[in-house]
């Protein structure tokens, strides 16, 4: 029954033709590029501190983050058509938020951005700042802020869950909408009016995408919670972020 | 705490949801012009600026639209392989110590 499921799951992640949905290479003039890579870089060296701590705790660590780096790479190469006529890919920044925590995302999402700087020219080095705060810093807080007020106010887990993964993949596309308006404002209704605009572009398209990305991060959660690999307390636990605790991968246990 | 069984059969259900949106998406979208967002984007900005001109180019750029494919298959079959890897390992195990 589960090797039909992952048959049906590894179908499903199979890849369409992209080209995708950051900022483009060269479209931030210089003086935005150097702001929001001077933004990033704690991030950045918070998420080397997150990686290193959790890697030192157990060295076992290096699979789920390397399971969540494939997840966000599969899912970065999604790009699926949506209702604009257009089309976008997915981020699988919830995923990994939910296994590692949000401030270890900020190397994942780095690493997936570098990946198609280079070998797709899809995003760009001058934009990789701006790029890498709104997918893997702002994503990944959000989806984790958010999962935390649902789990609070008693949601169901999985719906916490979802719910989560597709407002973190939103607000990342916000954020991005931002940092557009912010460098081109419209040059009569001003930034107000060229945030609209972009987010009219980005918005739209990327609503049908984040709820594919919220059901895909249920459905490979669910698959790992399945094989006893992680209990259901230990997504998002807050020690997550300081390291996972030991008893909390079932797996460890046995 | 949910049985596997379902979680199998909520996975079916979730599956089956992830298969029809983009299909929906489509349809509704009348003809699909796979120009991407971004690109999208970037057409508004050089449509409402005349002054700006993009100050940088990419570093380099796959050759055509079928290397471009075939890397981003490349990327999605990286990123399959390592999930497929892992999970049957964790499945494997599973199966160990059940037998036990």
């Amino acid at each position: 029954m589960t090797k039909k499921n992952l048959l049906i799951l590894f179908i499903v992640l199979l890849p369409l033709q992209a080209f995708g949905m950051h900022i483009m290479e060269g479209y931030l003039p210089a003086q935005w590029s150097v702001i929001w890579s001077i933004v990033f870089i704690p991030f950045l060296f918070l998420g080397v501190k997150s990686v290193r701590q959790q890697l030192s705790q157990a060295p076992e660590r290096r699979m789920i983050l390397a399971m969540v780096v494939a997840f966000a790479f599969v899912l970065s190469s999604l790009k699926l058509p949506s209702v604009t006529g257009s089309s976008s890919h997915a981020t699988g920044m919830g995923f990994g938020t939910a296994l590692v925590g949000p401030m270890a995302m900020s190397v994942v999402g780095c690493i997936v951005l570098l990946f198609q700087v280079f070998l797709l020219a899809h995003g760009g080095i001058t934009t990789l700042g701006a790029n890498a705060f709104a997918m893997a810093c702002v994503g990944p807080i959000i989806t984790f802020v958010v999962f935390k007020a649902l789990q609070k106010s008693k949601c169901s887990l999985r719906i916490a869950l979802f719910t989560a993964a597709v407002i973190g993949n939103l607000a990342t596309y916000v954020v991005t909408s931002i940092q557009l308006a912010l460098a081109h404002p419209d040059s009569i209704s001003g930034f107000q009016g060229a945030f609209i605009k972009f987010i009219g572009i980005f918005g739209v398209t990327q609503v049908p995408v984040a709820i594919v990305e919220g059901l895909l991060t249920v459905i490979v959660i669910n698959v790992l919670v399945q094989n006893d690999f992680i209990k259901e307390s230990a997504i998002f636990s807050l020690s997550t972020i300081k390291g996972f605790g030991k008893n909390k991968l079932a797996h460890e246990n046995k | 705490m949910k049985t596997n069984k379902n979680l199998k059969k909520q996975n079916y259900i979730l599956l089956l949801v992830v298969l029809i949106i983009p299909v929906v998406a489509l349809w509704m979208g009348g003809d699909s012009e796979f120009g991407g967002a971004d690109t999208m984007a970037a057409d508004a900005i050089d449509n409402a600026k005349e002054a700006y001109t993009p100050w940088f180019e990419s570093v380099w750029a796959p050759p055509g639209g079928e290397t471009e494919s075939l890397l981003f298959a490349l990327q999605a079959a990286i990123g399959t392989g390592v999930l497929a890897y892992f999970i049957g390992y964790i499945r494997g195990k599973k199966v160990a110590s059940d037998a036990k």
